[in-house]
């Protein structure tokens, strides 16, 4: 029953990519651009709109129909920050940064050793680091619950350090590859030739090419951190909950009123929102494994 | 797991003594990160079959005693269990299909020049970036909404009235949001694709009077290959594990029409505290993930591996 009925919009959304491009010789490229930004702004006002019901009362943000023109308050954000969003907000930077350099501390060391100085059956390694993204983290769930509940580390911030280590450290691990591959390998020799000390040839060779993929990595490793909800809601209680934690407890202490609902999501969202739109090109980066430099 | 667990185990023993020492100076650096991840990743597999084997309660303290596979049987008997998996199946290919398309779909508006170029991607980029917890309250507050959502109003000159769609098409409903979520992601992969196309090959192209259709099948969507793959099985991986937006739309329901495995197992286990039958399940799911994924990983490799060259 579900298939057909999406499947529909998918084939719209490609015979109107196509046929414009066909005839464009014609039309002109105006029409395409000015679809191009239709595209743009409908994919984009679930989130303007989210971002405005925040700024809304909460009669202007349940009338029929949806109203545009209000007087904006920022009386929903107080609400926010009056129910305690704020440890919430700490928990989540602390798991973020703590989690992102730890992935990056056990994630260029491997990458290093499985690009630059391959050992045998490299590939084997990296077959493996992926294949552990493979397999379900609800099948572990149960036994990490377990374990986590005996050694009495439940709710606490650490147990999220650890797993969303483990959860990027694969992703990781095949980024940073991708840019230690493009590490000039004679230049690496020629530095060794000179006696320049392994430091030395890392700092001036290594270190140069490959600081942009250190700057994707972490990007991506703090975008899936932050936003992870899974391991959360299921290990932390009241002390080590992070704010997506937050959001849905916001909702059952608070009941559905669309703009508190809305500056809560907002507030959740907004830290990797802005850090992904700053550092876009590193998003393509890293997304493309190095693909596009 | 067997795939995976053996395949670290034969890396290090298999040298020969001779380069041995050398050998373990260049894999050092990635000893740490090899067994961080054979620790956290893999033990907790290997501790999910031991407790697959018991009747386990989490309400009844001291239950737990070793019952064989009766819990398999249970799994494979237990028709919720059959749909879930039907359900899973459905929504990790329909969003993985529907937002390659789209995906790619919009790279190719975005592959041109044009004034606000820049801007507009960085629009279409947003929902991947946006809390996966938020964007599903999103979609189920202001979006869905039967009476004050905006879906509705913007049907509404079509006659559609006050459809609940969350109720009606819950399963279409979560699938609909996590489309919007990865179709951006899609999108980045097949532009990344698109941008490192060579230009001389293209120009080549359009000399000899092709036109742009014929270039976009027989020069572009060739040299995009390993970029769609890439993108499907990251997706695929990503999604299959969708839980979030289950969670917080539907809650699985109505029954377990729009549960997938992910929360299905986390009903069993945290809601009904059944440890070992949650178990169970979850070895099953990760052999089927197995079988999958290793016709996915021979093609994550075979795209790899031209790269190399």
């Amino acid at each position: 029953m579900a298939a057909p009925t999406t499947e529909r919009p998918a084939s719209t959304g490609d015979t109107r990519e196509l046929a414009p491009a066909r005839r464009g010789n014609r039309a002109g490229p105006a029409l395409l651009t000015v679809l191009t930004w239709i595209v743009g702004i409908g994919f984009f006002f679930p989130i303007l709109w989210m971002v405005l019901t925040a700024f809304k009362k909460e009669a202007d943000a349940y009338t029929s129909p949806p109203s545009l023109f209000f007087t904006p308050t920022l009386e929903q954000f107080e609400t926010v920050f009056s129910s305690g969003i704020g440890p919430y907000l700490l928990n989540s930077l602390f798991a973020t940064v703590m989690s992102t350099v730890f992935v990056l501390l056990l994630a260029v060391p491997a990458a290093y050793a499985v690009s630059l100085r391959p050992v045998k059956k490299t590939q084997d390694v990296l077959f493996f680091f992926i294949s552990t993204k493979m397999l379900p983290v609800v099948a572990a769930i149960v036994p990490i619950y377990v374990v986590v509940n005996n050694i009495g580390m439940l709710d606490n911030i650490w147990t999220l350090v650890v797993l969303y280590t483990a959860m990027n450290l694969p992703i990781a691990v095949w980024m940073m590859r991708s840019f230690f591959q493009e590490v000039p390998k004679e230049l690496l020799e020629a530095a060794s030739m000179d006696g320049a000390s392994l430091w030395r040839s890392m700092r001036e060779v290594v270190l140069p090419v490959v600081s942009p993929g250190i700057a994707a990595t972490s990007l991506i490793c703090v975008i899936f951190a932050w936003n992870e909800f899974f391991f959360a809601v299921n290990l932390t209680a009241a002390t080590a909950a992070t704010v997506p934690v937050f959001l849905v407890g916001f909702i059952t202490s608070e009941g559905l009123y669309f703009a508190k609902l809305c500056a809560a999501a907002t507030m959740c969202a907004l830290p990797v929102v802005v850090a992904g739109w700053i550092a876009q090109n590193k998003l393509v980066q890293g997304l493309s494994f190095g693909a596009v430099k | 797991m067997t795939v995976t667990e053996q395949r670290p185990a034969e890396i290090v023993p298999r040298q020969p003594a001779s380069a041995g020492r050398e050998g373990w100076i260049r894999r050092a650096p990635l000893l740490p990160a090899l067994i961080f991840t054979i620790i956290v990743t893999q033990l907790p597999f290997l501790f999910t079959i031991y407790y697959s084997l018991q009747s386990w309660n989490l309400v009844r303290p001291g239950s737990a005693q070793f019952v064989g596979l009766d819990n398999y049987v249970k799994v494979f008997t237990d028709s919720q269990f059959r749909g879930v998996a039907v359900n899973t199946v459905v929504l990790t290919a329909g969003a993985v299909l529907i937002s390659m398309v789209l995906g790619l779909a919009f790279a190719l508006l975005l592959d041109r020049q044009f004034r606000g170029r820049g801007f507009v991607r960085t629009l279409l980029i947003t929902p991947f970036l946006i809390t996966p917890v938020a964007a599903a309250l999103l979609w189920k507050t202001v979006l869905f909404d039967p009476t004050y959502g905006l879906i509705n109003f913007v049907l509404s000159p079509f006659g559609a009235g006050q459809t609940d769609w969350i109720s009606a098409f819950p399963l279409t409903s979560v699938m609909v949001a996590l489309v919007w979520q990865w179709t951006p992601f899609m999108m980045l992969l097949t532009l990344a694709g698109l941008q490192s196309q060579p230009h001389d090959v293209l120009e080549a192209a359009r000399v000899d009077g092709a036109g742009s259709f014929a270039i976009f099948r027989e020069v572009t969507l060739p040299h995009l290959r390993r970029f769609i793959e890439l993108g499907i099985v990251l997706g695929a991986i990503y999604l299959v594990n969708t839980f979030d937006a289950i969670y917080m739309m539907t809650q699985g329901g109505p029954g377990t029409a729009s549960a997938n495995l992910p929360f299905y197992i986390y009903q069993r286990a945290f809601l009904g505290f059944d440890i070992g039958q949650s178990a169970a399940m979850g070895v099953v799911v990760v052999i089927a993930t197995i079988i999958v994924s290793t016709f996915a990983l021979r093609l994550i490799f075979r795209s790899f591996q031209t790269e190399e060259g």
